[in-house]
C-alpha cells in the first residue's frame, strides 16, 4: 500500500457520513488478542517478537478477511509515516512509538485495522463512521471469528481471552464513539456530563494533537470494565447514552443560538476569519478554530462551508499530514506557516474550492 | 529507591492503573499506609473511584511488608516474571500468570471490573485439516493452558542447550512440536525441520 494515496482520502472517521454524523464523528470497537503460545509483547525476546509478528502475519494473510487488506511493516517505517498513520487512527500513538517487529494490516476503506505487537500481540480495530457501533460489532466480530479460527488466542474460561494488562481481560473489548460536542463546552456544561458518565464506568478522553493538549472539542466515550459483561451488552452500555449526549449537545446549541446569538455569530466568524487570514498556525489552534468554524456551519452561521471540508482540513492540517501533501519534510515553525498558507489557498478557493 | 514523600527506603510499589494510565508511587511503609488509608476511605464515599480501581487497593489489605516481599518474589515458571515486576510496569508476563497469581490477581481484576467471571464469546478453536492426525474424540479444550506451557518448555529447551545437555533439549523439542501439532494442526514449520512425529514419551 502507498500511504501517499491514502493522504489524498480523508479516512474513515472524518469521512462525516452514517446517522447522526452533524456530532458523532465515528463509531469504534476494538479487540485485544493474545496467541497463547507466547509471552506477552513486554516480556517477548526479540526473537519471539519476531516469530509472533511472522505467524499473525501469515495466519492474517491466509484467512479470508486477510485477502482484502494490505499489510504495513510498521517496524520499518520513517517516523512520518508511522506519525501520518496515527493520524488517521490507524494504529495508536503506543504503537507508532514501540520498538522492534510490528506491523498493521488494513482495508481500503480504513474501516478495519489489526495490529501486531501493540501491547497485546493483536489488536484488532473496526472503525465506522457516524453512529454505527452495532455495524461495527458487527464487522468485528466476522473478522475475530475467521483469525480466530486459525490462531489459538490465550482463553481462559472463568477470565475469557488473556490480555497484558488486567483492565482488558475477559471481552478485551473496547467501544468507543468520538463526539464533537462545541455547545457543551461553550456552555461550560461538559464537565458535569463527564462526571455522570464516569459514575456509569464510561470513560472520557480528549483528542490529543502533538502536545498532550486536548483538541477542539472532540471527545471519545468509552467502556472502562471489559469483564463479566457480554460484548453485545457493553456495545450497549456505550451505544445507550450516544442518544443522550447528542440531545444534550442539540439542546445547547440551541440554547446558544436563542439566547447568545450574537456571541456565537461573534465566535464563529472570528475564527473562520483567523482560519483564511493567518500566516502561522500550530495543529492545535486549527483544530480549535475548525471545531468552532464547525459547528457554526451546522448551526447556519456560516454559509459558504461545507462540513466535508472541514473534516478533509482536519486531517490535512495534522502535521504528517501536511508534510506528506506538500511532499517535504518540514520543522514546527515551518509547519505552522505552511498549514497557514494551505487553509488560506483552501479558503480562497470559494465554497467548493479544492485545496489541491 | 528512596521514598517519594521522604527519606526513608520505599518499600512499596505501588502502581495505580486508571482509565487505562499508568501511575507508579514508590512509598516507605508510613507513607504507604496513609496513602492506602486514604484511597480505601475515598472509594468507600466517592462512587466515582468505583470505576477507576486502584491496582493494590485490596492486595495489600492485611499484608505485612514482609508478606508483601515474600508475594513480589514469588515468579510464573513459565515467562519467570515476579510480581513484583508485574506491580511496577502494570502488564503481566505470560498468560499462565492469570493462573499462576490468581489468588493475588482476583481481588484486584473484581475491583477494576465489579465482576470474576468472563461471560462473553468463545474462541473458535483452530480447525483441524481434513486427514489430519487430529481424531474427532481429542476435541481441544476451551482453556489454552496446554498450549502455553510451550513457553516454559522453550526455556528449558534453552537451558539444555546451555547445558549442553543435547539428548534432553531434543526431548524437551519433541514435547514442544507434540503440543503444538494438536493445538496449531497446519502450523508452518521451518522448512528443514522433519515432519512432526508423536510425542515422545
Ligand atoms: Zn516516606
Ligand atoms: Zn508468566
Amino acid at each position: 500500500m502507498k500511504l501517499d494515496t491514502l493522504a489524498d482520502a480523508v479516512g474513515e472517521w472524518l469521512r462525516g457520513t452514517g446517522p447522526e454524523s452533524d456530532i458523532v464523528m465515528s463509531s469504534r470497537v476494538r479487540l485485544a488478542r493474545n496467541v497463547a503460545q507466547y509471552p506477552f509483547v513486554s516480556r517477548m525476546s526479540d526473537q519471539d517478537r519476531g516469530e509472533v509478528e511472522r505467524f499473525l502475519r501469515e495466519r492474517i494473510s491466509s484467512s479470508s478477511v486477510g485477502k482484502e487488506l494490505d499489510y504495513i511493516d510498521v517496524g520499518r517505517l520513517e517516523e512520518i509515516d508511522r506519525q501520518f498513520l496515527v493520524e488517521r487512527q490507524l494504529i495508536s500513538r503506543e504503537h507508532a512509538e514501540a520498538q522492534g517487529a510490528r506491523g498493521v494490516a488494513i482495508d481500503g476503506l480504513e474501516q478495519v485495522s489489526l495490529m501486531i505487537n501493540e501491547e497485546d500481540h493483536l489488536r484488532i480495530q473496526c472503525m465506522h463512521s457516524g453512529l454505527d457501533l452495532r455495524g461495527a460489532w458487527e464487522q468485528i466480530r466476522g473478522v475475530d471469528d475467521q483469525i480466530g479460527s486459525a490462531v489459538p488466542y490465550a482463553y481462559h474460561p472463568k477470565w475469557g481471552y488473556l490480555t497484558a494488562c488486567p483492565t482488558n481481560v475477559g471481552t478485551g473489548i473496547r467501544v468507543s464513539v468520538m463526539l464533537h460536542l462545541p455547545a457543551l463546552v461553550i456552555t461550560r456544561q461538559i464537565d458535569k456530563v463527564f462526571r455522570s458518565l464516569h459514575k456509569i464506568s464510561l470513560a472520557v478522553r480528549g483528542l490529543y494533537g502533538e502536545g498532550s493538549q486536548a483538541m477542539g472539542d472532540f471527545y471519545q466515550i468509552s467502556n472502562q470494565t471489559t469483564l463479566g459483561k457480554s460484548e453485545e451488552e457493553l456495545v450497549e452500555q456505550v451505544g445507550d447514552v450516544v442518544p443522550v449526549l447528542i440531545d444534550y449537545e442539540r439542546r445547547a446549541r440551541e440554547f446558544l443560538v436563542r439566547e447568545t446569538q450574537q456571541n456565537v455569530h461573534d465566535q464563529v466568524s472570528r475564527a473562520y476569519g483567523i482560519l483564511r487570514t493567518a500566516q502561522t498556525i500550530t495543529a492545535e489552534e486549527t483544530m480549535q478554530l475548525l471545531s468552532r468554524v464547525r459547528m457554526g456551519v451546522l448551526l447556519g452561521l456560516i454559509g459558504d462551508v461545507k462540513i466535508a471540508d472541514i473534516n478533509s482540513l482536519l486531517i490535512r492540517t495534522q502535521p504528517a499530514h501536511l508534510q506528506k501533501l506538500r511532499g517535504v519534510e518540514l520543522d514546527t515553525k515551518d509547519r505552522n506557516i505552511e498549514r497557514a498558507r494551505y487553509l488560506r489557498r483552501h479558503f480562497e478557493g470559494g465554497p467548493s474550492g479544492s485545496p489541491n | 529507591m528512596k521514598c517519594q514523600e521522604c527519606d526513608k527506603q520505599a518499600v512499596f510499589h505501588i502502581t495505580e492503573l486508571e482509565t487505562g494510565e499508568v501511575r507508579e508511587l514508590h512509598l516507605c511503609e508510613d507513607h504507604a499506609r496513609t496513602y492506602l488509608n486514604q484511597s480505601e476511605s475515598a472509594e468507600g464515599d466517592d462512587d466515582e473511584k468505583a470505576s477507576g480501581g486502584g491496582l493494590t487497593g485490596p492486595l495489600t489489605v492485611g499484608q505485612t511488608a514482609d508478606e508483601l516481599a515474600l508475594l513480589d518474589k514469588k515468579a510464573c515458571p513459565m515467562c519467570g516474571i515476579t510480581f513484583f515486576e508485574f506491580r511496577n510496569q502494570g502488564r503481566l508476563g505470560c498468560p499462565h500468570d492469570y493462573v499462576h497469581f490468581e489468588k493475588e490477581l482476583e481481588p484486584l481484576i473484581a475491583n477494576i471490573h465489579g465482576a470474576a467471571q468472563h461471560t462473553g464469546r468463545k474462541p473458535q478453536r483452530p480447525q483441524a485439516d481434513e486427514g489430519s492426525q487430529l481424531s474427532e474424540g481429542s476435541q481441544l479444550p476451551e482453556g489454552t493452558e496446554e498450549l502455553t506451557t510451550v513457553i516454559g518448555l522453550r526455556r528449558s529447551m534453552q537451558e539444555a542447550i546451555a547445558c549442553e545437555d543435547y539428548e534432553q533439549a531434543r526431548e524437551v523439542r519433541d514435547g514442544i512440536r507434540g503440543i503444538e501439532d494438536r493445538w496449531l494442526p497446519d502450523a508452518a514449520r521451518d522448512p528443514g525441520s522433519p515432519p512432526a512425529g508423536p510425542p515422545t514419551s
